[in-house]
């Protein structure tokens, strides 16, 4: 119970951090049309984003 | 030729899914269920992603550039959270045999018909223009295809005298959905088939997607960055990268993010998929990662599609919804073009199966099968067969709402862009938002708040989005939306109340939860909930308190004629059915069914329960109440009920907790006061006795110094003094510094005893040998007074381990005081030593005046001596006895006296025999 009680904490920090990142006015930084190894930056940073949600999703379910 | 293909291959995918469907539920019936995993969990929730995301995606990204994401993001939050939110929607369904969406918020408000039906009504409004989309899709991508290679065809269904393929489509999903979407009566039983095929068109989506994705961007273009260079070089295009006016704004960014997040919990085809055939809570922890990355794979490529459509159609020549499959046509790529249209397909036909299969069960039991009980359905004794009744509702039910769709796609007729319909259903079911929520996190909520708030929101919905999109001649909105109704600008449906600034979507999202909650909440407080409302509140809300199918509370005292509920049962479930039910519960409960006639309200609340499975848990109520002299409990009695049950229970325990650890507290704390009380009691006792002692010494000593002083002064003053009188008076002064020397030796030798300071050396010593050495230090005394002294030593005392000098001690002190009291001349000691059970027993007996049994009580005790009154002057210390007491004590042995008044005194004392024996045992004042 312990474990899951700290996992479910964890989820919520991500969900928080997700929240954050993938909306105003974060990015607000990013919105910019320039490429950025070869894809808009804007594109490119909402992409990275959302795989960082996943992936830290992965390791706090998985671990 | 290429025309058959399409058709061939079409049928053939459409028989590869009924395949896989009638495998899966094979395998079920043998019980070896291939679905039973997280993967395929995850798959089948990418249901979430239909025609829409499929066609709808790039036609978005194409004119809103990053505009698609939010859609995919909310759904990804919510993962997130899925722990949470939709683990505690899975345990609240499976303990309560929740069957749809409609029958959650029904069951967690009282069981209420009235919001079962509203709830599916509200879902049937919303969803339908949805199934439309699907078909639109379908029909306008077999158009294009149809008319391969040429691309440039305007997006229409049916036109151009081709087959009517939205309509053959929607005839294929009616007949799979039945198959496989109807297999069971029991809806809580897994649609194993059905949701194998729903994962397995997720795979092909996917699939195909990916694929064409590739081939745009590096078949047709040499790869993503050249395609995003080609792209920024046109402004046009480049606008598409950030958020602008001409794309999205962060604020509805941020409301597609909001919505998408409740979608992915309310949808009707997403409650199906992840709650109701959701096979273990720990594939929710694992999809919570897996289906966002799927939701991640899926929109890869939606942008270098949608920007490669731009570039290469310029002009709207093609529609941008179409791109994913004009792209491949254009490329000449035949195979791909009809792989394309394939994934499209089984896009299409998951989201119209599964959605079509939870709103058929939804229409059958929270909308009709409640009016058919109601209308005496079930007392109708020609009516054996209820379930044979209600499979054929929802088989109706499913032709019926696909039939809706198609004829909600030929009136309008694909006007709209296929996002913007989606949206709108997302709003619809956004509505049960606050009632869904609320209801599983809010003991407050009461169905009247929660009709209140559906009913607001719901209506709001309807003029501020489903009606202005009615409202729509050629792609421009009428003075209905443009002037508002009758010209009344503030009634404006886009701009309410002059709300302007915002897009239709935030607009309508805003005002509709606003409402929607904000009478939730109210309605809610304004009145108590009933007693069922009160316990079904405790049972979603503590979901996780109640551990595993816990007891459902009792409501019903009534009980109902055995015979009336197994014939309800039979009607519901068939007679084979309830057989095995009634007989499971017996073999459970010990009951025998031959002597029952009754069945009591436990036995009615587990037929209910059974009944909910398969007509929903607020029918079931309606069909069981038919039958049982019911006796609904009152608001007081069942407050009473959950005093002795749920919540209270577990707070009193916690309380019964607390009072015991306070007791075991005030327990200790007594216990640890009294220690202390005691502790004070000897320090205040110690210090009276330090004070007795101290100022008995003190007159003790004064004594003899005042002898000391007198006799001095006569002597100093009197020079003149005769000798022998002199002599005498320095004799006197002798005496008295002996004494007093004594006097102090005492007191310091009893003070070492006392504190243990003293030292002890240990040694074997002859009691024999020891008598005679006393008696040696002692014959003076005893010569002076003529008393005759006898010794009688037994024979054989072996020798005892003792500190030889301070039994000598006591033995002296012994014989002195016997010298003292024996009378002179016909005076007579004896000493005796002998044997007594494994102790040295010693008696000095004389045969003076003997001891009161006043003064034998006292005369261990310091400074008081026997015979103070009639010798009046002391004749030793008053610490002779005390010492003694305490260098026998120290050894283990015991001194005390034997005496009558008159009869002499015998002064008895034992030492142990055991020289092992450890010693030290030096305790209290003699």
């Amino acid at each position: 119970m312990i474990k899951g009680d700290k996992r479910g904490q964890r989820l919520l920090a991500i969900f928080a951090l997700g929240c954050i990142l993938l909306t105003y006015p974060m990015l607000q930084i990013f919105n910019h049309g320039d490429l950025v190894l070869g894809v808009p930056l804007l594109v490119l940073y909402v992409f990275l984003a959302w795989l960082a949600v996943i992936v830290l999703t992965a390791l706090a379910i998985e671990r | 030729m290429f025309a058959g293909a399409i058709i061939l291959v079409s049928l053939a995918y459409i028989g590869v899914l009924f395949a896989i469907a009638r495998f899966g539920d094979k395998r079920a019936d043998r019980g070896q269920s291939i679905i039973a995993s997280p993967y395929v969990y995850a798959l089948s929730m990418g249901v979430y992603c239909t025609a829409w995301t499929y066609y709808g995606s790039v036609g978005r990204a194409a004119a809103t550039g990053v505009g698609f994401l939010p859609i995919y993001l909310g759904p990804t939050l919510m993962a997130v959270l899925g722990w949470f939110v939709l683990r505690k929607m899975v345990r609240i369904s499976k303990t309560n045999r929740i069957t749809t969406i409609a029958d959650f918020v029904a069951s967690r408000y009282g069981k209420s018909t009235l919001l079962g039906s509203l709830v599916t009504l509200i879902a049937v409004i919303g969803i339908v223009p949805y199934i439309a989309l699907q078909l639109d899709a379908v029909s306008s991508s077999f158009t294009l295809l149809w008319n391969y290679p040429d691309i440039t065809s305007a997006r229409s269904a049916g036109s151009a005298g081709v087959l009517d393929t939205a309509f053959y489509v929607s005839l294929a999903m009616v007949l799979f959905a039945i198959l496989f979407g109807t297999r069971h009566l029991d809806v809580t039983e897994h649609h194993e088939g059905l949701v194998a095929a729903i994962s397995f068109e997720s795979i092909i989506k996917l699939a195909a997607f990916t694929l064409v994705g590739v081939y745009v961007a590096f078949g047709l273009f040499n790869g993503a960055d050249l395609l995003y260079e080609q792209a920024a070089a046109r402004p046009d295009l480049a606008r598409l990268f950030t958020f602008n006016p001409t794309t999205i704004e962060f604020g509805e960014w941020t409301t597609l993010t909001l919505l998408s997040m409740m979608a992915i919990l309310f949808l009707p085809r997403q409650f199906q998929m992840s709650v109701l055939e959701n096979m273990d809570e720990r594939h929710v922890a694992k999809a919570s990662w897996l289906f966002p990355l799927y939701l991640f794979a899926i929109n890869l490529f939606v942008l270098p599609i949608a920007l490669a459509g731009l570039l290469l159609f310029p002009d709207g020549a093609v529609d941008a919804d179409m791109f994913v499959l004009a792209l491949p046509m254009h490329g000449q790529q035949q195979v791909l073009a009809l792989i394309v249209f394939i994934g499209g397909l089984s896009a299409a036909t998951s989201m119209v199966i599964v959605d079509t299969v939870a709103l058929s069960t939804m229409v059958s039991n929270d909308l009709l099968m409640p009016l058919l009980l109601r209308a005496g359905l079930v007392r109708s004794p020609e009516r054996r067969d209820v379930g044979g009744l209600l499979l054929a509702i929802r088989r109706i039910a499913i032709a019926a709402i696909i039939l809706l769709g198609y004829l909600y796609f030929r009136l309008t007729g694909g006007s709209a862009p296929l996002v913007s319909i989606g949206l709108i259903s997302f709003a619809a079911v956004a509505q049960f938002a606050p009632a869904v929520l609320g209801g599983i996190y809010w003991k407050g909520g009461t169905r009247a708040g929660a009709l209140a708030g559906l009913i607001a929101g719901f209506l709001t919905w309807g003029y501020t989005l489903s009606l202005p999109s009615l409202h729509v001649i050629g792609g421009a909105p009428d003075s209905f939306v443009v002037d508002g109704p009758w010209g009344i600008g503030w009634l404006r449906p886009y701009a309410l109340f002059g709300l302007t600034d915002l897009d239709p979507i935030t607009h309508a999202l805003f005002w509709s939860l606003l409402v929607n909650t904000l009478l939730y909440v109210v309605v809610s407080l304004l009145r108590q909930p009933s007693a069922i409302e009160h316990s079904q509140a405790s049972r979603f809300v503590d979901a996780f308190q109640h551990t595993g199918a816990g007891e459902p509370l009792l409501f019903w005292r009534g009980a109902a004629p055995l015979d009336d509920l197994r014939s309800l049962l039979e009607r519901f479930l068939g007679a084979a059915r309830t057989e095995r039910l009634l007989s499971t519960y017996a073999r459970q409960r010990g009951v025998d069914w031959q002597t029952l006639t009754i069945a009591d309200a436990d036995l009615v609340q587990y037929a209910e329960n059974q009944l909910a499975g398969v007509i929903g848990t607020a029918s079931a109520r309606v069909a069981t109440a038919s039958v049982v002299q019911e006796d609904p409990l009152t608001m007081d009695e069942m407050l009473r009920l959950l005093d002795e049950t749920s919540q209270v229970l577990a707070y009193s325990q916690q309380l019964e907790e607390r009072t015991h650890q306070l007791e075991q507290k005030s327990l200790q704390l007594e216990a640890a006061s009294a220690e202390l009380r005691a502790a004070n009691e000897r320090l205040q006792e110690l210090d009276r006795l330090k004070d007795d002692f101290i100022s008995t010494v003190t007159h003790e000593l004064r004594t003899p110094l005042t002898s000391i002083r007198a006799f001095s002064e006569i002597l100093y003053d009197n020079p003149d003094l005769d000798a022998a009188r002199r002599t005498n008076f320095l004799e006197i002064i002798l005496k008295e510094s002996e004494r007093l020397t004594r006097l102090i030796n005492q007191v310091l030798d009893l003070a070492k005893l006392e504190s243990g300071a003293a030292e002890w050396h240990t040694t074997a010593v002859h009691i024999g040998e020891l008598i005679d050495d006393a008696l040696v230090a002692t014959s003076g005394l005893f010569a002076e007074k003529n008393i005759q002294v006898t010794v009688a030593v037994g024979a054989g005392l072996p020798a005892v381990w003792v500190d030889r000098d301070r039994v000598m001690q006591v033995l002296i002190n012994l014989l002195s005081n016997a010298s003292k009291f024996a009378p002179a001349d016909v005076g007579a000691v004896q000493i005796r030593a002998h044997h007594a059970g494994g102790w040295l027993q010693m008696a000095v007996i004389d045969n003076g005046p003997g001891i009161s049994p006043d003064e034998q009580a006292v005369i261990f005790q310091k400074f008081r001596q026997a015979g103070d009154q009639r010798q009046g002057k002391p004749k030793g210390t008053g610490l002779g006895l005390p010492i003694s007491a305490q260098i026998i004590g120290h050894f283990g042995g015991r001194l005390w006296v034997e005496s009558e008044v008159g009869a002499g005194a015998t002064f008895l004392f034992t030492l142990p025999l055991e020289p092992a024996r450890s010693v030290g045992s030096d305790e209290g004042m003699g």
